[in-house]
């Protein structure tokens, strides 16, 4: 069954592909928010309304195929077990929201988990597409391909003056929200960072720490997306993003090159010592393993360490967090467990990868 | 209220779920709903809940200035959703709330997106087809109007054909 494999695989098929820029960006996003104009909105409807809203979709929608992308998956998340819906959303394939706030809900999600179609979350539908590196106009052309394909199933509410009419003021308009995940390690350890966080804003964007709570960034990972959505066309919100991560690749590179050239023995140093702790440990907590994996990451990237693949981090970036880890060892653990498990998991794909003396 | 997990620790989160159909409160504390997974890293949402209180209570304080006028109560007809308690949520609750509180849509939306209120953006291919009609007209007409002005007029004359052509196939649709 499908949903196992969403479930059980740490890795979407969509992470594996290759990309423009795949060291830095991790991924690219685009989402869509919209509705139906015959319901209320899932954040006003009574339970029964709701109901009503995801069975018409679900009549609509279910076993559906889109093109190339083949048929989507239907989950109804009021069947899953809060441990598998945390998975889904540390695999980023639903939102937080979805599991916490709604009632009703769905999601839609094709074999290479790249698309989901999630149903009555804050949104009737918000349809998200995923592309592996610095692919932001390739996703917004897939998103509004599905776009086009539901609004021959669905009459979206669309206001000629406000646009597509969303429940929350922050998503009117365009209803998109582009994003990218980015990997920074260099500009962190150079610490300027500080410096361009407060630009990022300045061009109506917001830069966000993932993986950890508020805006700190766990493993130098930030997501950085747009905050308007009226007022500008899809395809301008999309290059006014494009060039701000062009701008923070090639800031980033200057980093890394700066690292290599002045001080690269302190690097390798902290490289190394990263890949220690990760191939040695007996007791890592969360923060730690994603400090050392993005370490261990920026040493591949620069060749200092061979025989270690990005998809090996990328695997155990998401296998490492608190869901995935319980799920995986099939149990509910205490902290202190899942520290000695995460560090049991590390060392064990690590050593998988035949790698016993990482150096040459 | 008390985790109604632990029964230890205050209850700090309280959601209800669906369970074999049936709507239920849960009231947790941090670490319980932690590990039951009922909570996620990065769930923090853009607060607009904020801005918009501060909004309302900037309205509250200008005040009606005829004491003896009756309050009104700004409503969504479809949906019943009041004015104050959209700026309460900041939601709004059906796609007709649009229209609804359309005349203090403008501040909130020009607050949220830099000074814009108007979408120009894509437009739904089925159900927007006159719009699309329109907006390109619009275009149209300012070319129109720079062409003359720039003494262009064969070009002029073609796109003023071009005008004419599309307000026909907006009438027909
Ligand atoms: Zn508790
Ligand atoms: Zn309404």
């Amino acid at each position: 069954m499908t949903l196992r494999r969403f479930i059980d695989q740490a890795v979407s098929p969509w992470m594996q592909g290759d990309g423009p820029n795949v060291d830095i960006v991790l991924s690219s996003r685009i989402r869509l928010a919209r509705n139906l104009t015959e319901f209320a909105f899932p954040v006003m409807a009574t339970e029964s309304q709701a109901k009503k809203a995801l069975d018409f979709i679900r009549e609509r929608l279910e076993g559906a195929e889109y093109h190339s992308l083949g048929k989507f998956a239907w989950i109804d998340m009021d069947r899953l077990e809060p441990i598998e819906k945390r998975v889904l959303v540390e695999k980023h394939l639903i939102s937080p929201y979805l599991v916490e706030e709604s009632v009703h809900s769905a999601a839609l999600i094709n074999d290479a988990e790249s698309v989901s179609i999630m149903v009555n979350e804050e949104d009737h539908l918000r349809i998200q597409c995923l592309f592996p590196g610095f692919q932001l106009n390739e996703a917004l052309t897939l998103a509004n391909g599905i776009d086009d394909w539901l609004e021959q199933k669905f009459t979206f509410a669309f206001d000629e003056q406000r646009g597509y009419l969303t429940s929350c003021p922050t998503n009117v308009g365009t209803g998109l929200r582009a994003s990218v995940m980015i990997h920074l390690p260099a500009l962190m350890i150079t610490q300027r960072m500080n410096r361009i966080a407060p630009a990022i804003n300045q061009f109506g964007l917001v830069i966000r720490g993932i993986y950890g709570e508020g805006s700190e960034a766990l493993g130098n990972v930030f997501q950085i997306s747009n905050q308007i959505t009226l007022g500008k066309s899809e395809e301008d919100i999309v290059e006014d993003l494009r060039g701000v991560v062009m701008q923070l690749i090639q800031q980033e590179n200057a980093a890394r090159r700066d690292l290599m050239n002045f001080s690269r023995i302190q690097l390798e140093d902290r490289v190394f010592r990263s890949y220690g702790v990760l191939a040695n440990s007996r007791i890592i907590p969360s923060k730690e393993a994603a400090k050392c994996l993005s370490d261990v990451r920026l040493g591949v990237d620069l060749g200092l360490i061979k025989g270690v693949t990005r998809n090996v981090l990328n695997e155990l970036m998401v296998l490492t967090q608190p869901g995935f880890l319980q799920h995986y060892f099939k149990e509910t653990l205490e902290p202190e467990e899942r520290d000695v498990r995460r560090a049991t998991l590390i060392r064990e794909r690590l050593k998988k990868t035949g790698l016993d003396d990482p150096i040459e | 209220m008390e985790c109604q997990e632990c029964h230890l620790r205050p209850a700090t989160l309280h959601f209800t779920k669906i369970v074999n159909g049936k709507k239920m409160e849960v009231h947790l504390c941090e670490q319980c709903a932690r590990e039951k997974g009922e909570v996620m890293a990065g769930s923090n949402a853009f607060s607009i809940h904020n801005l918009l209180s501060g909004l309302l209570n900037f309205e509250e304080m200008a005040g009606h200035s005829d004491p003896f006028e009756e309050p009104s109560v700004l409503q969504c007809p479809k949906c019943g959703l009041t004015y104050s308690d959209f700026i309460k949520v900041g939601k709004f609750g059906c796609a007709e709330c649009y229209r609804a509180f359309r005349d203090r849509l403008d501040p909130i939306l020009r607050k949220v997106h830099a000074g814009n209120t108007v979408h120009t953006g894509k437009v739904p291919k089925r159900t927007g087809k006159g719009i699309s009609i329109k907006r390109k007209i619009k275009e149209l007409k300012e070319k129109l109007q720079r062409l003359v002005a720039n003494e262009e007029f064969e070009e002029a004359a073609k796109v003023r054909d071009e005008i004419r052509a599309l307000e026909k196939e907006g009438d027909v649709s």
